[in-house]
């Protein structure tokens, strides 16, 4: 029964100043949320290329979330309206490429917002657990 | 006591303001040039309406009394409008049946040569419906 | 290859509770490059620790994984061990098992299979580190504050008290700023000149402290320690060197008729001016485009009364170039126009004036010696009617007024009501207020005391409008509380105007690269704790530049500025942050989408000379980075088209060695 359950991969980039944190934020304050989600820290969320976002859906990822800081709150003052514009791209490019639009998500989490992270994170995993697999863009040569 | 709450929310979709915004100021009413001839001032109408006491506003004479002329619509600091609320009022109690302030009949009375015909016409659109 | 040694800690039962820790350790073991794993149940205790520096030793290994805690709370912790045992402080990798995984995990097994792959993660991206070393760079120990009222000479006093020289740079011909113009100051109503002068003299003969008054910032390169000022001296048409400040050339100037600054305009000064009796430097400045001889070179009559020899019709702007290591801001408020306000006929009437217009008039040394005269008639006045947060607090007025609360005005208002009340209590006095805000020491008791001692009578409401009717001012205005609307002659009203930023302040933050706020307050690098410094390395804030303040918190900051000034100009070198982007140049086509994304202005373009496969050379344009300006955000990165702009310490491959790995 448990064997069979669909279990997500999903790639959480946070940044460092505010996302990060409030993941942690969480943690101190052990709001739950799925073992799914494996975070990836990045200095910004303008850090994150949109190729990273593509090569872990190539890799077998099943959802990728994006954190970063408020707007107008970016630790390196713009970085996040980058980020904005970016993925604001790079979610034409999803669409165009036939991958659902839920599974990429961008979302703004400031250090002090634990339960904000965990209620996303809980959020997110939902979702993409009602999409199911993604097997759109993997690459099958990846697999042996 | 339901009832009321939707008049509130129809005074607030009408005039399109949004009464928590108001500082309480007092500029509205500072400003006003009907200010005596009010029961209810402009401020109150705004601070009513937020807590919902809408009941006195709709049996007021003030409502008439407001002359529409927008002084505490432009010098309010917060972009409240007042006037706006009060006109709202205004055109609820007047879609009530048989509520019309001005009948044809009653016109009689306030003809005189200093009042210009079309004022009584307009005035006539405004409290007849 | 790497040689990669694995330490997973138990964190007492913090990690261990819902983490297998030695399944976590065994599993990790199998990893590629791994030749090293352990786990232990305090890795950051002294105990922890020397185990970390004794497998290095002994196991020869070039990177460690911990496996802990957050790397927000003990990377320091680790790299410092690392650094001990022999190896480059970036060569450590922390995998986050508690807070973002034992931490939120009950399942022990969900806990520890998620805690592998974080591990597994973090190795996969340390087989691509690289040693980092954080760029140094020199630190020129001298500090430009810009600005010279209270905020500016108080931060140069406390600079120069600490030994490190300072450069005061001031628009107007002297410093003192707004403080100057104050006649006293609340709530101990002590004269502000009284304390002022003294400071602005103690600042114009510290020999620390080199005052440029009458200038301005003209251009500023560098960055944080390395700065580059380009600073314009107006011409004053006086030898700075050689005037006494004897005041003769004022006197015998034949153009009087010149509206007077530093009295708001309401009386005036000669063409040669002082602009007031304690100004520091007392040196003559000649207005040009007043003085009949520079504009029609008749008259040089300042020239012949000169004993000193001053006068010099020829002089030109300086332009002087000074190396800073630290920018303090300090360019102060003004009050807003008050234009826009018809309601309040401030044009229609000389008898609506503001705060600091009366201020004036109540001052000593004002248009009118103190005495408290109508500017229209010059008789005394015997109602006066106040109106505070006139364009403060106006939220959709944005052209007209300011959404925030100027802070000070509550308390100056209380001040000049409660003076009128004292020198005059023929004079009937009435405040219009919305709140009255007094949080600060012994503030509301000098309200209070305004009140009741002085019997001003303070009426909840707001004027609505204000008409001119022959000497007299009709008022009419609310009063909420009696729910009245009360009409008033008047025969002065003062308005307590809304504060806003110096003009200057914007191209200076664009100068600077410093940010504003939509009000062109300039922003704190964080609002709590770090509220002196700006968030750009090297830049500091002093006084209102960053908010509304009065004078005592004025001073603290510009105490507190100062203190963040000396901690910097006491190193002698600044070590940067290593993790910063480095451009492949090879790759790099120099097409500067990187240097218009930069927040910080790192980037510049070079030209570099390239031998070409064909053994010719050829000049390319090309980014490079200046890593002690870089804090590493990463922005270029993404920007570039060609992938020639890297993070070091977060490069592309790391980054994709750990999709990788958490996608296997």
């Amino acid at each position: 029964m448990q064997v069979n359950e669909f279990k997500p991969k999903i790639v959480a980039f946070c940044c460092n100043w505010c996302s990060y944190a409030g993941a942690d934020l969480a943690g101190n304050n052990r709001l739950n949320y799925p073992a799914d989600v494996k975070i990836i820290r990045v200095p910004c969320s303008c850090r994150v290329n949109p190729t990273f976002i593509l090569r872990a859906f190539q890799r077998g990822a099943d959802g990728v979330i994006l954190c970063g800081c408020h707007p107008g709150d970016c630790h390196y003052t713009s970085g996040n309206y980058y980020t904005r514009r970016r993925m604001a791209l790079l979610f034409s490019m999803l669409d165009y490429l036939g991958i659902e639009r839920e599974r990429t998500r961008v979302e703004w989490v400031s250090a002090a917002e634990g339960a904000k992270f965990s209620t996303t994170m809980n959020e997110f995993v939902e979702t993409i657990k009602n999409l199911g697999e993604n097997k759109r863009l993997e690459d099958l040569r990846c697999k042996k | 006591m339901e009832k009321l709450e939707n008049i509130q929310k129809e005074i607030i979709r009408i005039s399109g303001v949004n009464p928590k915004k108001c500082m309480q100021c007092g500029k509205c009413s500072g400003t006003c040039p009907a200010y005596d001839q009010m029961e209810y001032h402009p401020h109150q109408f705004v601070s009513m309406l937020k807590s919902g006491d809408i009941e006195p506003l709709l049996k007021s004479e003030s409502i008439y009394a407001c002359l529409t002329c927008f002084a505490c619509v432009d010098r309010c600091p917060r972009g409240v409008e007042p006037a706006k609320i009060i006109d709202a009022v205004r055109v609820i109690v007047q879609r009530e049946q048989g509520k019309s302030r001005l009948k044809a009949d009653g016109i009689e009375k306030y003809l005189d040569e200093e009042i210009p015909g079309q004022a009584l016409v307009t005035a006539m659109r405004k409290y007849n419906k | 290859m790497q040689r990669i040694g694995v330490f997973v800690c138990w964190c007492g039962t913090n990690i261990a509770g819902t983490v297998d820790v030695s399944k976590v350790s065994e599993a990790l073991k199998n990893e590629p490059g791994v030749v090293y794993s352990t786990d232990y149940q305090y890795m950051c205790s002294q105990a922890g620790q020397d185990l970390i520096k004794n497998a290095v030793k002994e196991h020869n290994l070039t990177g460690i994984v911990v496996c802990s805690c957050s790397p927000r709370m003990h990377e320091n912790t680790f790299r410092k061990t690392a650094s001990a045992a022999g190896l480059n402080p970036y060569m450590v990798e922390i995998a986050n098992i508690r807070e973002q995984c034992s931490w939120v995990h009950k399942d022990i097994e969900v806990g520890t299979e998620k805690a592998i792959i974080l591990g597994r993660a973090a190795i996969a991206k340390l087989h691509l580190n690289a040693p980092l070393t954080a760029g140094e760079s020199p630190v020129t120990k001298r500090a430009l504050v810009i600005g010279g009222g209270i905020a500016g000479i108080q931060t140069a006093l406390d600079i120069a008290e600490a030994g490190f020289p300072v450069d005061i740079v001031e628009k107007q011909p002297t410093i003192g700023g707004k403080m100057a113009q104050l006649d006293k100051t609340f709530p101990t109503l002590d004269c502000a000149a009284c304390i002022l002068t003294p400071k602005m003299v103690e600042a114009g003969s510290h020999e620390k402290i080199n005052i440029y008054a009458y200038s301005q910032v003209e251009e500023v390169n560098g960055f944080v320690g390395n700065f580059e000022v380009k600073i314009r001296k107006k011409a004053r048409f006086v030898k700075e060197d050689l005037c006494t400040g004897c005041g003769i050339c004022t006197e015998k100037c034949p153009q009087k008729k010149v509206p007077n600054e530093f009295n708001l305009g309401m009386d005036n000064r000669s063409a040669i001016y002082i602009p007031f009796a304690q100004a520091v430097p007392k040196i003559a400045t000649i207005d040009p485009n007043a003085c009949a001889k520079l504009k029609t070179g008749k008259c040089g009559l300042c020239e012949r009364v000169c004993t000193a020899k001053a006068i010099d019709y020829t002089q030109q702007d300086q332009i002087i170039t000074e190396k800073y290591g630290a920018i303090v801001v300090a360019t102060g408020f003004n009050p807003i126009s008050m234009d826009k306000f018809d309601e309040f006929a401030y044009n229609q009437s000389k008898d609506v004036v503001t705060s600091l217009e009366y201020e004036r008039i109540m001052n000593a040394a004002g248009p009118t010696a103190g005495k408290l005269l109508r500017p229209s008639d010059g008789k005394h006045p015997h109602k006066i009617v106040f109106i505070q947060c006139v364009g403060s607090r106006c939220e959709n007025c944005a052209e007209k007024g300011k959404e925030y609360c100027s802070k000070i005005c509550c308390m100056y208002t209380a001040k000049h009501a409660m003076l009128t009340r004292d020198k005059y209590p023929d004079t009937d006095v009435t405040v219009f207020y919305i709140d009255v805000r007094t949080p600060g020491k012994a503030f509301d008791e000098f309200y209070r005391r305004a009140v009741e001692d002085y019997g001003v009578n303070y009426v909840k409401g707001m004027v609505g409008k204000v008409i001119p009717d022959g000497d007299k001012l009709i008022v009419r205005g609310s009063s909420l509380l009696d729910n009245k609307q009360l009409t008033i002659e008047a025969d002065m009203v003062v308005l307590a105007a809304a504060i806003e930023p110096d003009k200057t302040a914007r191209s200076l933050a664009t100068m600077l690269t410093a940010s504003m706020d939509t009000n062109d307050f300039f922003t704190e690098a964080h609002p709590k704790l770090r509220p002196v410094e700006s968030p750009t390395a090297g830049v500091f804030l002093s006084g209102t530049c960053q908010g509304p303040k009065d004078i005592p918190e004025t001073v603290s900051q510009a105490g507190a500025a100062a203190a963040k000034v000396i901690g910097l100009l006491a190193k002698d070198k600044l070590t940067g942050n290593p993790c910063v982007a480095e451009p492949n140049q090879l790759m790099c086509n120099g097409c500067s989408s990187c240097e218009r994304v930069c927040p910080y202005g790192a980037i510049t373009y070079e030209d570099k000379e390239y031998r070409m496969p064909d053994r010719t050379t050829q000049m390319r344009r090309v980014a490079s980075v200046n890593p002690a300006v870089c804090q590493g955000c990463g922005a270029c990165t993404v920007a570039c088209p060609s992938g020639a702009m890297d993070l070091k310490g977060f490069t592309n491959k790391q980054i994709m060695a750990e999709v990788d790995a958490i996608c296997k």
